[in-house]
């Protein structure tokens, strides 16, 4: 049976995890192989870790971290945050990771999407999508640089382009309800996945066991995400797994 | 000692680190002599058909790959290792696959409500006795990432299937050939039992 995927992500300051809401106020919450490590332990499918300091003179930081994860935990992850070159794709694939999050730099230059997908497949390509809902109600805009910049772009086509450039997944940050622990935006999440062929990973705003319920039904996804809930154990992998399978969705448990 | 074969494809190292952290020698290499003297080979794979099996030719490296595969020494392909080892694929028309197994790699036909690539956790049917599956308990999850799927010619050489669509054979064991469509460097605990029970062929 084909499961839908729980996916923990590490928000990665300088080397270390840290949380805060709404892309603001942040909080250390550990370091990033210790963390994964457990995660990986409680039953989570796969990881995430974004640098959202992406300076250069944190890539150095980012890569051993990467490459200490690549050994100590044997499930698929991802590492995004200031990749802005096919290059930067290839130093950071072989220290081990197993997917690459662009989100900024894709915005800038889309063939990077293209490029990175004819190069190691489009199976390594996530495309980051930051969305905030348009103050007439009317849709979703694209934000870049993490969510301080408003693209003035609509979030589905920016999704459905991203696909055919070659994008292997999306990961889908609502910036309305990011932090909020009021639930995903299941509008935007079921708009971009039926917009797009590919996989579309929810993220923002998980609070309850039912909003993962929700996202992955309602808002279609074919994958959730969450941050601090895990972080601050307000919420085990496995409890939602077992919450999820109670209720007929497909978990890996 | 494990040779790893490289020929530029993707997930070398996460096959390599996965087998260091079981105690296993491993070494990654296209070199013809390495492959002959190891005492067992995979052969791993991301990416594209025909980009690969022109990659293999480039390296003088099908030879040697077919040799090791008839030595009788324990050879695993993962996921589009695992599709090179057969005759041919949809994704690469008219390009011939290293024809180690009888078989066709199709592509997954669409079906409602499923993505493509098949991406992420997918169970197995194991069949009872299956060498790389001993110690495996149902249900057992194995992540899969891949647009094209095996359908081997001979259904008696499959020791695993998997369903997305349409029934995958997920899994070949004939004699000492084995291969996996999924990652086992990527399927945790379960994959990391089924490299060791490679390793320990």
């Amino acid at each position: 049976m084909f499961t839908k995927r729980i996916i923990p992500c590490l928000d990665v300051l300088n080397g270390r995890v840290v949380k805060g809401t709404q892309f603001l106020n942040l909080r250390d919450a550990g370091d990033p192989v210790e963390v994964g490590a457990l995660y990986g332990k409680e039953g989570a499918d796969e990881l995430v870790f974004l640098d959202i300091t992406a300076s250069s003179d944190s890539r150095n930081i980012t890569l051993e971290m990467v490459k200490k994860v690549a050994e100590t935990i044997f499930i698929p992850f991802t590492v995004g945050g200031g990749i802005r070159t096919v290059d930067d794709f290839k130093t950071i694939l072989r220290e081990g990771a197993d997917k690459i999050a662009v989100n900024s730099a894709a915005l800038m230059n889309p063939q990077l999407i293209s490029e990175a997908a004819e190069k190691f497949g489009s199976q390594c390509v996530v495309v980051a999508i930051d969305a905030k809902k348009r103050a007439d109600g009317s849709g979703w805009n694209v934000y870049k640089n993490g969510g301080r910049i408003d693209m003035n772009m609509d979030a589905v086509e920016w999704a459905i382009k991203a696909n055919k450039l070659g994008a292997g997944e999306i990961l889908l940050t609502s910036m309305d309800c990011d932090g909020t622990k009021e639930g995903y935006d299941l509008e935007l999440t079921r708009a971009i996945s039926e917009a797009v062929s590919i996989p579309v990973i929810a993220s923002g705003g998980a609070g309850k066991m039912e909003h993962f319920y929700d996202a992955l039904t309602t808002g279609k996804a074919d994958a959730v995400l969450a941050a601090s809930l895990f972080h601050y154990r307000e919420m085990e992998i496995r409890d939602v797994k077992n919450y999820l399978n109670n209720k007929g969705i497909s978990v890996r448990h | 000692m494990i040779a790893i074969i490289d020929y530029d494809a993707g997930n070398l190292r996460s096959v390599e680190k996965a087998l260091l952290s079981i105690g296993e020698q491993a070494v990654i290499t296209r070199d013809a002599d390495v492959l002959r003297k190891a005492d067992k080979v995979i052969l791993p794979g991301v990416g594209a058909f025909g980009v690969a099996m022109e990659k293999l030719h480039q390296y003088g490296l099908v030879d040697v790959i077919k040799e090791v595969a008839v030595s009788g020494k324990p050879f695993l392909g993962i996921c589009l290792g695992l599709q090179l080892m057969f005759d041919s694929s949809d994704e690469s028309e008219g390009v011939e696959g290293l024809k180690i197994l009888p078989g066709k790699i199709r592509l997954i036909p669409d079906s409602e409500g499923l993505k493509i690539p098949h991406m992420g956790w997918n169970s197995l049917n194991i069949r009872p006795g299956a060498k790389l599956f001993q110690g495996i308990e149902d249900p057992a999850y194995v992540y899969f990432v891949h647009s094209f799927y095996l359908d081997a010619e001979n259904k008696a050489d499959v020791a695993a299937t998997t369903e997305y669509g349409t029934l995958i054979d997920a899994s070949v064991e004939h004699e000492n050939i084995f291969a996996c469509q999924f990652h086992p460097e990527k399927s945790g605990d379960t994959g990391i039992l089924i490299l060791r029970n490679f390793a320990a062929l």
